[in-house]
């Protein structure tokens, strides 16, 4: 018992380091993708994660890193797509909320109120437009410094 | 009773609806009227071929015989594709292809919503996942619908002509059938009867607020369910399938 918790807790570190392929800056447990991690009854890790959005490219590219993380760290891996509960922003954690802040994209407010810049920190923005670069984003602009903005979707 | 037949092929239906429309709408990448826009179409795009998919490999495992999502998506013929026929409706202009999308988000939201209900685990799953994305393909495109309806005289008469085509195909979306009923009787998919009501409503909402008419909901052109298809079809299957014609079981 105590030795397979180490193992897990060992497969859980090695699996939250790893990045989102498109924000770099935030790791996949920053971003609530990864939900936890599983030792199976042949000894091997099985990862679960939690897509953002359903036809994400990313998904795969993910799926694809973790296990090749966990495998480089000497674990037999592989991963569970988990659809229930849905992945929802409010799975970002507070660390990854800074971080992507701080990587320059507006994390992610309640419906009906709106982010503030993350160059200037000022609360005059306006929606520039609902779909960005990727299917979590919306483009906005700042007024008080111009710059415009990814501002990370609420989901 | 609904056969492990019958829930295949119900899934088969909403896959095809999602593969069909996303492969249509990716067709404006890298065309649309703005950047902004052609940013969006993209994005609508990826979330309902991400919704086939899932849809797909659940629709594999229920049928049990090996065939996976890019087998079903990519090596059946026209008459094996089930997808309402509005959603092969060619684009057009952005009146066609914007008016289409809303009224294919309309229903596919309160699709959805009953489908939480669904018995089958699996597919209530897809559905909490779907239902918060159609919701922002609902407000975006109602969003236009009602700019262009309510715009120029140019805009309102594209989006008067967009109306009139697509009209007569919004009663394939509540058809019950056969298979439907079974399904819906075993409580696996939502009876689509049943949305007709919650769309006719929003549909006038909206169409109101673009200062354009409202018609009746018909039910002139359909087919699409047996596999009855209109000519853009084919065009379409050819351009989707060509990859795995010319090259047999690739992959990357
Ligand atoms: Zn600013």
């Amino acid at each position: 018992m105590v030795s397979s918790q180490t193992t897990e807790q060992r497969a859980l570190a090695v699996a939250a380091a790893v990045p989102d392929p498109e924000i770099p800056a935030l790791t996949i447990a920053d971003l609530g993708i990864l939900r936890a991690v599983e030792i199976a009854e042949d000894g091997g890790v099985i990862a679960h994660l939690s897509p953002t959005y359903m036809g994400c490219p990313a998904v795969l590219a993910i799926e694809l890193a973790v296990t090749t993380a966990l495998q480089e760290a000497g674990f037999q891996a592989r991963t569970e797509r988990i659809l229930s509960p849905p992945w929802t922003t409010d799975w970002i954690t507070e660390e990854g909320r800074r971080k992507m802040a701080a990587y320059g994209i507006a994390p992610p407010v309640p419906e009906g109120r709106v982010p503030d810049c993350p160059q200037c920190g000022s609360a005059s923005t306006e929606k520039l437009s609902e779909f960005g670069s990727t299917a979590c984003k919306a483009l906005w602009r700042c007024t008080a410094c111009l710059e415009p903005f990814d501002y990370f979707k609420c989901l | 009773m609904a056969s492990a037949e019958d829930i295949f092929c119900g899934l088969l239906r909403l896959a095809d609806d999602h593969l069909i429309l996303g492969q249509r709408v990716s067709e404006w990448s890298g065309h649309a009227p703005q950047l902004e826009e052609d940013l969006a179409l993209s994005n609508i795009a990826l979330d309902l071929i991400g919704s086939a998919r899932a849809l797909y490999q659940l629709a594999g495992e229920t049928e049990g015989k090996g065939r996976d999502e890019d087998q079903l998506a990519f090596l059946r013929d026209e008459r094996a594709y089930h997808n309402l026929l509005l959603a092969e409706y060619p684009n057009t202009d952005f009146a066609h292809t914007i008016l289409r999308q809303f009224y294919f988000s309309s229903f596919q939201q309160l699709y959805w919503q009953a489908a939480l209900e669904s018995t089958l685990p699996e597919l209530a799953a897809i559905a909490a996942k779907s239902l918060k994305e159609v919701a922002y393909h609902h407000r975006h495109a109602a969003d236009w619908v009602i700019r262009l309806g309510d715009g120029t005289e140019l805009s309102h008469q594209r989006m008067l002509a967009a109306e009139a085509n697509l009209a007569p195909y919004l009663g394939e979306m509540f058809e019950k059938d056969a298979l439907a009923g079974r399904l819906a009787d075993a409580a696996i998919l939502p009876d689509p009867a049943e949305l007709q009501a919650a769309f006719a409503a929003d549909r006038a909402n909206i169409l109101t607020r673009a200062s354009l008419p409202v018609a009746d909901i018909e039910s002139r052109l359909s087919g699409g369910r047996s596999g009855r298809h209109t000519e853009a079809m084919g065009h379409l299957l050819a351009e989707l399938q060509y990859m795995q014609h010319r090259f047999p079981g690739q992959q990357w």
